[in-house]
């Protein structure tokens, strides 16, 4: 039988109340908007680069508590990380919320990001995890494009 | 009628717990719970009565119709024809010819907007619509003015998702061609007063098309009445199969406009040198048609109309007064659609929590809802928001679904504290 705080974990609830890194950059060097139209979510995420390093990273927008604990979450577990870095985890993270519900979460590799493995009992749900990703991704590889789930 | 019936503090005599019993889908368990489906707005449940009419045609007396000498293919025209005739009478339409079987409620606005809107639509005329549209009522518009040069003209709305009738007034004029507007709000469940509109908009000479997907389950409709000029209704809202829907159009009206789509049953005679069209209702059905679809929908309004609709629409408003007293007490929670004509829907946002969390939620409840912008996104633009949690409300629901609700909802609250 499922429990609901398997979705919305504290982690997940206290992020969504306090979105960490919320705001805009003064100077972003990339940034991308990624917009969900199922849920009607939209994010734009803003970065700062020294050389192939994330330096800064923010992001401003407007949805639902997992898409906006995601956004919260992803900033800080991404900061101070090669983009390398960053596409690896991105991918780790994609496969978690997508994966089978038996095969356990890789916390080792993911840390506090494994908070969202709950998601994966709600398919119309994943989309809202992964939209913050989708939208950095979007931002690295191709600067000021219009990212979506769809 | 172009309003709800008149709100009566006498009990009603519908016996819901009956309608139920009629419903199989509403006795199993969701989630381990006892389902309460109130997303009646995206679609109905069927009744037994449909489902045997269904299998009964697939099993003795599937065959194609028209045409068709045979005996099978007999009986079959005969019972797609009684379910044009069953559509005719529900919407008081003069003569069946007037009834065009369709897809959904979609595909008879995009009818008119290609074969009327071609016809008599063209560069710097204009299109009349409203700010509570479904998109499937703005965008076949949009389209045709892309395609003609004609303008799109929208009536605003208030606070209370109500149509500001002065602006109407002011946007009807000898410009328009065409007003397409919704009867009953999907969004907002607000009740336009259509008979009006169409006055209005035929004092200008305008044609008026109405979008009754939603009202058509609701309350009686009767298109003489109304005198609109083309009425669409979608089957599976109507207790009915989806992909079949319904498209009323006045006889001088439907027999002025080209075809919409060509093919096989739409013709009188085909040569390569020239072809000649069927009449209607014909000429606008091409290609075999939802056969099992027509004839599912003409038991679900035999259905419907036998409980007495009247009955099935003093039950609803009288559950959409509980559930908006109930819903009114939550504390945080705001409805969208305060309009004083109302019917059947439920929209609402809740202060902090995003609706797709409020959707999850109580859905672990056995509670079924809607959220999202429900393919109105200029009404959450109007209102400022992304989107709203939706219940709606069918003939088989109880107090017990909307109590369902309220406890769901609070433990929304409790997640979210």
């Amino acid at each position: 039988m499922f429990d609901l705080r398997d979705l919305y974990q504290e982690v997940i609830l206290d992020h969504n109340k306090r979105p960490r890194n919320f705001g805009q950059l003064e100077e972003p060097e990339c940034s991308a908007e990624g917009y969900n139209p199922l849920c009607g979510d939209k994010l734009t995420v803003h970065l700062g680069l020294k050389g192939d390093v994330i330096c800064e990273v923010a992001f401003t927008g407007s949805g639902c508590a997992i898409s906006k604990a995601s956004a919260s979450l992803m900033t800080e577990s991404v900061k101070g990380k090669t983009l390398a870095e960053v596409r690896t985890l991105s991918a780790r993270f994609q496969a978690m919320v997508t994966a089978d519900a038996e095969i356990e979460p890789d916390t080792d590799a993911l840390g506090k990001l494994s908070v969202f493995a709950g998601v994966r009992a709600y398919p119309a749900r994943v989309k809202c995890a992964v939209l913050a990703w989708h939208t950095l991704r979007a931002a690295i590889e191709v600067d000021n494009k219009v990212a979506t789930t769809e | 009628m172009s309003q709800a019936p008149a709100s009566t503090a006498a009990q009603s005599r519908f016996d819901v717990a009956r309608v139920r019993r009629d419903f199989p889908i509403l006795d199993r368990e969701v989630r381990g719970r006892r389902l309460a489906y109130l997303d009646n707005a995206a679609t109905t449940q069927k009744p037994k009565v449909v489902l045997d009419v269904l299998t009964r045609y697939y099993t003795e007396h599937n065959a194609n119709i028209h045409r068709g000498v045979h005996y099978l293919s007999e009986v079959a025209t005969q019972a797609h024809e009684a379910a044009r005739l069953t559509a005719q009478r529900f919407l008081n339409a003069r003569q069946t010819r007037e009834v065009i079987f369709t897809r959904n409620a979609t595909e008879g606005i995009n009818l008119v907007a290609q074969s009327f809107g071609h016809r008599y639509i063209g560069k710097g005329d204009e299109i009349v619509i409203t700010g509570m549209e479904h998109h499937s009522n703005i965008v076949p518009w949009q389209l045709l003015c892309e395609q003609t040069g004609a303008l799109l003209r929208v009536v605003p709305i208030t606070d209370d998702g109500e149509l500001i009738l002065e602006e109407f007034e002011r946007l009807v004029g000898p410009h328009t061609k065409l007003v397409a507007v919704v009867h009953l709000s999907n969004s907002l469940g607000t009740v336009n007063p259509v008979a009006r509109l169409v006055e209005l908009a035929h004092q200008h000479g305008a044609a008026v098309l109405i979008d009754g997907a939603q009202a058509a389950y609701h309350f009686p409709v009767d298109v003489q009445a109304l005198d609109c000029d083309f009425y669409v209704a979608t089957g599976h809202k109507l207790y009915g199969p989806t992909g079949i829907g319904l498209l009323y159009g006045k006889a001088e009206r439907l027999e002025e406009m080209p075809p919409y789509q060509g093919g096989g049953d739409m013709i009188s005679s085909v040569t390569f040198e020239k072809t000649t069209y069927n009449e209607i209702p014909y000429k606008f059905e091409a290609g075999t048609p939802h056969i099992a679809g027509a004839i599912g929908l003409g038991a679900a309004i035999d259905y419907l109309t036998g409980l007495g609709f009247d009955q099935v629409a003093l039950h609803e408003r009288e559950l959409l007064a509980y559930a908006t007293d109930a819903l009114q007490q939550i504390p945080g929670l705001k409805l969208i659609g305060t309009a004083s004509e109302k019917a059947s829907i439920l929209s609402f946002v809740m202060e902090g929590i995003h609706p797709h969390d409020i959707g999850t939620i109580v859905d672990q409840e056995g509670v079924a809802i809607r959220t999202g912008h429900h393919c109105t996104q200029p009404v959450m633009d109007r209102f400022g928001i992304p989107a709203t949690a939706r219940a709606s409300l069918a003939m088989y629901n109880t107090r017990q679904d909307i109590d369902a609700l309220v406890v769901a909802l609070e433990q929304v609250r409790r997640v979210f504290a």
